[in-house]
C-alpha cells in the first residue's frame, strides 16, 4: 500500500510540474508585453524596463520558469502590482471559500446520487427505476447557472428561504453554512443525475456477477449482498469520476460564485482577467490546477484502500 | 422421512423471449436419494443449468415455472416463501459453481466472506473464524489461519474451488449441488477436487447433485446418472447400466465422443452431427431425431415414452421399447 501511494504521489508531483510549465508558457504565449500592458499606453519606456526587471522578464524563458518554480515551492507565487500585496496571501484568503463551495456540493450530490443509483439498480425496469432515470438525465442536462439563477429567484428572492448573496458572517459556521446551501444545490444538482446514472450502470453489472451469486446462493440478506458486497465494489469508478470532477466543480464554482456574488478562487479569476492582474490570474490557475491533480491522486489512492487488486499491483 | 432427500417431478421451466416460450426444462423427473451422489450429463444448452437455478430458487425473471414440482426434504421448494427459501440456501443446500475465479468477491477477504456466510449463527466472530480455518484446513489449504486475511485474487483457482467447497460444506447441508466445479480447472486439479468432494461427501453424508459434461467426473464419482438432451431427461439408471449398456442413442453417441474411450489416435475427435433443436419451436416427435443415426418414421412424429429397460434403468426412445420386448 505504501509503495503504491508513494509512485502515485511521484506521479501527481511529475504531472503537477509538467501543468504548471506548460501554464506558464501558454501565459507567455499571450500576444503582448504584461509590463506594457499594466502600465498602459503613456508608460515611459524607463517605466516598462524597470517593471519588466522587478518581474524577471528580462530574463530567459527557461531561467523565468526556474525562478517561477524556485519561488513556488517557497511559498510565493509573486507580488500583486496593483495592492502590492503577496499573491500567495490573496489566493488563500479565497481558497476556503471556494473549497467549501466544491466540499458543499459534491458530499451532498454524491450521497443523494449514490442511494438513488441504488434505489434504481434494485428496481430495474420499474416505474421508480424509470422515474429516476428520467429525473437523473434532466438533472444532468440543467446548465449549472441556469438552475443557481433560477434558484437564487426562487429560494432567495421569492420565499425568502435563503440568503441571496455573500458568504456569511466570518466565523459564524452556522451562518456560513446557511450561505452554501444554494450555491452548493446549483452545482451540485447535475451531479446527482449524473453519480445516480453511473452508480446504477454499475451496480448492475456487478449484480450480475457469479460471486453475487454465491452470496445470494448462500441465502445473504439481500440489504446485505446489495450495500456490502456490491456497492463496494459499484462505487470504485464512481470515485474515480468525482476526483476528475473536481476540474468541473472548479469552473461550476465560477458560474455559482458570480452569481451568489460569494468571495472564492472563481471570482478571483474573473475579476483579475477584467484588470489585467496577470500575477493573480497566474496564481489562482495554478492553485486551482495543485487542487485537481491532488483531487485526481486522491481517489486513486481511495481506489487502492477499497480495492485489494489495484494495492497489491505494484 | 422419504427416502430421496430431492424429488423433481414432471418439472417444466419455460422462458419468456421475444419469439415466443422457450421451453428450457420439460417434464423433467430427477431424484436423489439420501446420501447418494447423482450426476447429470449433457451438452451446453441442455437444460442443467435452468435446473440447479430452479432448484435453489434463483431463476432468471423471465422464466416461469409451467408445470411440476420440486419436493426437497418433504416440503415442495416451488411453494415455499422467498424468505423461507433464503433459510435453506446455505444451510440445507448449499452450491458450488463452475467458474471458480468468478465465485468470491474480490475485494473482500475470504475469511470475511466465510464468517458472513455463518451469518444465522450466534457464535462469537473468533469462533467464526476457527470454523473458518477448519473448514479451509480440511479441503487441503495451507496456513488455513494466516491464508484467512487473504482476498480471493492471493489463491490459485483450484485453491478457490477448493475453498468454495469448503464455503458449501461449512453448514454441513443435506444436498450439495455442484455445477460443473472441475470444468474450469486442469485434469490433476480436477482428481484432486473429485477425491476431495468424496472424501468429504463420506464423512457428512450429504447427497450431491453433481453437473457435468465430463462422462469420466461422472463415472467416477456418481452412483446415478441423469442423462439430459433439449431440456428432456432421455436415460438414468446407475452409472453401470448407462455407461455399459446405454438405451438412448444420444447416451450412445456421448460416449462415443469422450476421449476416454477412443482406443486408436486420430487427427479429429467424433462429434454428434446436427444442432440442438429450436426450444421454441420443437420438433413433433423426439426432440433428439433430427441428429440421431437409428430415427425411424414414429420417432419424427410420435413422442417417446418413458420406457423401463431394466429395473432402475430408463431411456426417452421408442428404442427401448421394442428392445425390452424382444
Amino acid at each position: 500500500m505504501l509503495k503504491y501511494v508513494g509512485k502515485r504521489l511521484a506521479l501527481a508531483a511529475v504531472i503537477a510540474a509538467l501543468s504548471v510549465t506548460l501554464l506558464f508558457i501558454i501565459i507567455h504565449l499571450i500576444p503582448g508585453d504584461p509590463a506594457r500592458t499594466m502600465l498602459g499606453p503613456r508608460a515611459t519606456p524607463e517605466l516598462i524596463a524597470d517593471l519588466q526587471l522587478r518581474m524577471g522578464l528580462d530574463q530567459p524563458l527557461p531561467v523565468q520558469i526556474l525562478i517561477f518554480f524556485g519561488n513556488m515551492l517557497s511559498g510565493d507565487l509573486g507580488m500583486d502590482m496593483f495592492s502590492n500585496r503577496p499573491v500567495a496571501t490573496i489566493v488563500f484568503e479565497q481558497l476556503p471559500h471556494t473549497l467549501a463551495l466544491i466540499f458543499a456540493s459534491i458530499i451532498w450530490s454524491a450521497v443523494l446520487g449514490i442511494f438513488l443509483g441504488c434505489f434504481s439498480a434494485v428496481r430495474r425496469n420499474s416505474l421508480a427505476d424509470r422515474l429516476t432515470g428520467v429525473l437523473a438525465v434532466s438533472f444532468i442536462a440543467a446548465p449549472a447557472f441556469v438552475i443557481a439563477l433560477y434558484s437564487l429567484l426562487f429560494f432567495a428572492v421569492e420565499l425568502r428561504w435563503f440568503p441571496a448573496i455573500g458568504a456569511g458572517e466570518p466565523g459564524d459556521i452556522g451562518d456560513q453554512l446557511w450561505h452554501l446551501v444554494l450555491p452548493s444545490f446549483a452545482i451540485g444538482l447535475s451531479w446527482v443525475g449524473y453519480i445516480a446514472r453511473l452508480v446504477r450502470a454499475s451496480m448492475l453489472e456487478i449484480m450480475g456477477e457469479g460471486h453475487i451469486r454465491t452470496a445470494r446462493a448462500f441465502g445473504l440478506p439481500e440489504k446485505w449482498i446489495t450495500y456490502r458486497y456490491a456497492l463496494r465494489l459499484a462505487i470504485l469508478p464512481t470515485i474515480t469520476v468525482i476526483g476528475v470532477g473536481m476540474g468541473f466543480l472548479l469552473s461550476a464554482a465560477v458560474f455559482a460564485e458570480i452569481v451568489f456574488a460569494r468571495p472564492g478562487l472563481g471570482k478571483l479569476v474573473i475579476d483579475s482577467i477584467t484588470t489585467r492582474n496577470y500575477p493573480v490570474v497566474m496564481g489562482s490557475v495554478l492553485v486551482s490546477t495543485i487542487l485537481f491533480v491532488a483531487s485526481t491522486t486522491l481517489s486513486d489512492i481511495v481506489n487502492a484502500l477499497l480495492d485489494p487488486r489495484i494495492r497489491q499491483s505494484s | 422421512m422419504t427416502a430421496d432427500i430431492l424429488k423433481i417431478t414432471d418439472l417444466s421451466i419455460h422462458y419468456d423471449t421475444p419469439r415466443g416460450a422457450l421451453k428450457a426444462l420439460r417434464h423433467v423427473n430427477v431424484s436423489v436419494p439420501r446420501g447418494k451422489i447423482v450426476g447429470v450429463v449433457g451438452e451446453s444448452g441442455c437444460g442443467k443449468s435452468t435446473l440447479i437455478s430452479t432448484i435453489i430458487r434463483l431463476l432468471a425473471n423471465n422464466a416461469k415455472v409451467a408445470s411440476g414440482s420440486i419436493v426437497f426434504d418433504d416440503q415442495d421448494l416451488l411453494a415455499l416463501s422467498e424468505t423461507q427459501m433464503r433459510g435453506l440456501r446455505g444451510t440445507d443446500i448449499s452450491m458450488v459453481f463452475q467458474d471458480p475465479m468468478q465465485t468470491h468477491n474480490p475485494v473482500l477477504t475470504i475469511g470475511r466472506q466465510m464468517t458472513d456466510i455463518q451469518y444465522r449463527d450466534k457464535s462469537t466472530t473468533a469462533e467464526k473464524r476457527n470454523r473458518a480455518a477448519d473448514m479451509l484446513a480440511l479441503v487441503g489449504i495451507p496456513d488455513p489461519v494466516q491464508r484467512l486475511d487473504q482476498f480471493p485474487h492471493e489463491f490459485s483457482g483450484g485453491m478457490r474451488q477448493r475453498i468454495a467447497i469448503a464455503m458449501a460444506l461449512m453448514a454441513r447441508p443435506k444436498l450439495l449441488i455442484a455445477d460443473e466445479p472441475t470444468t474450469a480447472l486442469d485434469a490433476t486439479l480436477e482428481v484432486q477436487i473429485i477425491k476431495r468432494l468424496h472424501e468429504l461427501q463420506a464423512e457428512i453424508g450429504c447427497s450431491i447433485l453433481f453437473i457435468s459434461h465430463h462422462l469420466g467426473v461422472i463415472a467416477e464419482l456418481c452412483e446415478e446418472v441423469v442423462v439430459m438432451y433439449a431440456g428432456e431427461v432421455v436415460e438414468q439408471g446407475s452409472v453401470r447400466d448407462v455407461f455399459h449398456s446405454p438405451s438412448h442413442p444420444y447416451t450412445k453417441a456421448l460416449l462415443d465422443c469422450d476421449p476416454g474411450h477412443i482406443k486408436e489416435k486420430t487427427r479429429s475427435l467424433p462429434t454428434i452431427p446436427g444442432e440442438i433443436p429450436d426450444l421454441v419451436n420443437l420438433p413433433a416427435g423426439c426432440a433428439f431425431a433430427p441428429r440421431c443415426s437409428q430415427v425411424f418414421d414414429a420417432c419424427r412424429s410420435n413422442r417417446p415414452a418413458w420406457n423401463e429397460c431394466k429395473p432402475g434403468h430408463h431411456a426417452l426412445c421408442h428404442l427401448a421399447e421394442t428392445e425390452t420386448v424382444s
